[in-house]
């Protein structure tokens, strides 16, 4: 296989390395900026002295911001819509992508096209957000769930996934007897676990990620997500670097080390980011073949 | 739908006890799923209902019941009253330059693609595709967070290293500055997608067949000529999908990206739809208008969805909906 190379080749080569070497390095770059700064000296971080590598590594900034008022809350909060979303996700998606691959299903093409074309088209923030609060379900943790249960994207993945497996194996429970609900638990469930994984991945990202309902829905602060007390930090970030300055009493830090704006936002946003870099080099391959199946149809 | 026939027909071929089995089921698989589509009309559905408040003059707090029926009032005023026309004008200015920004920068996950697949080393491959796929994976809260740290005046690293460097004495306010907003949004959405945006077409060249260009290359063409002529030619059934996809969400580019990176400086460029939707009705409280103006997006994406899939119909006899 190994052809030999001529000076193009060669030349192509190296620019090639060299450009995607550039790339990977630009999106990598920012969270390792992120980091240095978390870690360095908090005087030179706010003075954004920190440039390429850590000065003075401590790492008492996160115990610190773990003290801001109500952080470990909002981490309590992200973290069970994370958990619990994503559970209900993946089961809605799993049964009722399932149901969908039925033929026999009266209107299934219909309630098919139904569900699929939400995905394009809503009826925009004001309406959605009025029917969330006729609902009940603003200041409502709730609300974070129960829209998840049905997400179109997750349901054309899980049927696209039950329509590849050989319609043999349900048939011949069916003969046996087996009515749906036993098919979908013994059978089918089984099978589709990989896509189900994927889905869980997907579900859990985006539901960590999730911002802009907690914007919408929440005004109160024992429902804030991590995301969103991160975006309230970047802009109340010198008041709150006060308030922990304050109650710890400086006792036992060092006085360069005092909380400042910059080391407030950047452990923060250290913070929100870490789940996503702990699971996503493992997971890097379900999230590639999720978007492989999706993209057979849609 | 010719499918429902065939969705019908199909059992027909089947053993009668079993098409027996099948009716008596149909009805059984509907309600099964039942509780899922109720779902689905409540949350995607129901909202259309509020589309009534464009035709009221509401104010939250007071019910629809006793509000004031105006009609198309809100209508015209998009269309009659110069400020507010100037208003959806400037909004749709940018919406859609924000969109066609997007449109063009969708062939560059194809040139990295195209690329990255002529690579020889299969580790550096994987690395260069596991580190640039992860910025998809992180909100732009903190992509703000990021661009905070890089960009801001004060402490900047960019400005940093351009003071250091002699190029500039003073820094550069990146964040807060309107210039330049609209190819500014393109490029933070150019480092979060463009790794993640080639993963299909590494997939969809990784699919074509060798032979083709073991056969190429033996009547003497060289890299680019394979690439131009075998390649491109392979991607672009996914490309032009892809591209569809993006027609019909013209409109719908989101908020959250804009919300974030939005303040009093830049507003004029980077306010979108929805940003301007969500700036006049929930935080401005004027209910009744920005529904009708969410309104008017809702009618142009349903139209340019209708065009982008009979397009996709018509050139690969396939919908995309």
């Amino acid at each position: 296989m190994q052809k030999k190379l001529n000076t193009g080749d060669v030349a192509f080569h190296t620019v090639n390395y060299i450009v995607f070497a550039l790339i990977a390095l630009l999106c990598i770059f920012p969270f390792y900026y992120l980091f240095i700064n978390t870690i360095s000296n908090n005087d030179l971080s706010s003075k954004g002295l920190i440039t390429f590598y850590p000065k003075e590594v401590h790492f008492s900034n996160y115990s610190q911001v773990l003290k801001l008022p109500n952080f470990m809350h909002s981490g309590f909060i992200s973290l069970s819509r994370t958990v619990i979303g994503t559970a209900v996700s993946v089961c809605g998606a799993a049964f009722l992508g399932f149901l969908f691959t039925k033929q026999e299903m009266w209107g299934r093409k219909v309630w098919y096209r139904f569900l699929v074309i939400t995905m394009y088209f809503n009826a925009g923030i004001i309406p959605w957000y009025m029917t969330m609060r006729s609902l009940h379900l603003t200041d409502n943790f709730l609300a974070y769930i129960l829209p998840a249960i049905v997400s179109p994207f997750y349901v054309i993945l899980v049927k696209t996934f039950v329509e590849s497996i050989p319609l043999a194996l349900q048939e011949s429970a069916q003969i046996d007897g087996a009515g749906y609900w036993v098919i979908f638990t013994r059978i089918i469930f089984p099978l589709i676990t990989p896509i189900l994984a994927t889905i869980a991945i997907f579900s859990a990202v985006s539901q960590w990620n999730s911002f802009t309902d907690t914007l919408f829905l929440m005004s109160k602060e024992k429902l804030f997500t991590l995301q969103y007390v991160l975006y309230k930090y970047m802009n109340e970030a010198s008041s709150l670097a006060a308030i922990v300055r304050n109650s710890s009493g400086g006792q036992g830090l060092d006085l360069a080390n005092m909380q400042t704006s910059t080391s407030i936002r950047t452990t923060v946003s250290m913070i929100v980011v870490l789940p996503i870099l702990l699971v996503y080099p493992y997971f890097q391959r379900f999230f590639v073949k999720g978007i492989m199946i999706g993209a057979v149809k849609g | 739908m010719p499918n429902t026939i065939q969705a019908q027909s199909g059992p027909g071929a089947v053993p009668v006890k079993k098409r027996a089995f099948e009716i008596r089921n149909k009805y059984k698989l509907f309600l099964m799923a039942l509780p899922f589509l109720v779902l689905v009309f409540i949350f995607s559905y129901m909202p259309l209902y509020g589309w009534t408040y464009a035709f009221y003059n509401f104010r939250p707090g007071i019910p629809l019941a006793v509000s004031d029926f105006v009609g198309l009032e809100w209508f015209r005023s998009i269309f009659g009253n110069p400020t507010q026309r100037g208003e959806v004008l400037r909004v749709m200015r940018n919406t859609m330059s924000m969109s066609s920004l997007n449109i063009l920068a969708s062939v560059l996950p194809v040139i990295f693609a195209i690329f990255l697949s002529e690579m020889r080393s299969q580790r550096f491959k994987k690395y260069v595709q596991i580190l640039t796929t992860l910025p998809n994976f992180i909100s732009w809260v903190l992509v703000y967070s990021f661009a905070f740290m890089l960009f801001s005046v004060d402490n900047g690293l960019v400005n940093h290293i351009l003071i250091n460097l002699g190029f500039i004495d003073k820094g550069i306010g990146f964040l807060a500055s309107d210039s330049h907003t609209w190819l500014k949004m393109a490029l933070w959405d150019l480092w979060k997608g463009l790794g993640w945006g080639a993963i299909l077409y590494i997939a969809a060249i990784a699919g074509i067949d060798q032979e083709l260009y073991e056969a190429a290359r033996v009547d003497g063409a060289g890299r680019f000529r394979t690439i131009w002529n075998i390649t491109v030619p392979g991607i672009m059934p996914t490309y032009f999908v892809l591209l569809l996809l993006t027609i019909a969400n013209f409109i719908n580019n989101g908020l959250e990206q804009y919300f974030v990176f939005q303040n009093a400086i830049n507003k004029n460029h980077i306010e979108v739809l929805d940003l301007y939707v969500y700036n006049t009705g929930l935080v401005g409280n004027n209910f009744s208008f920005a529904t009708a103006v969410s309104m008017l997006k809702s009618v142009i994406s349903i139209i340019l969805l209708f065009f982008a899939n009979g397009m996709s119909k018509l050139l690969r006899g396939e919908s995309i909906i």
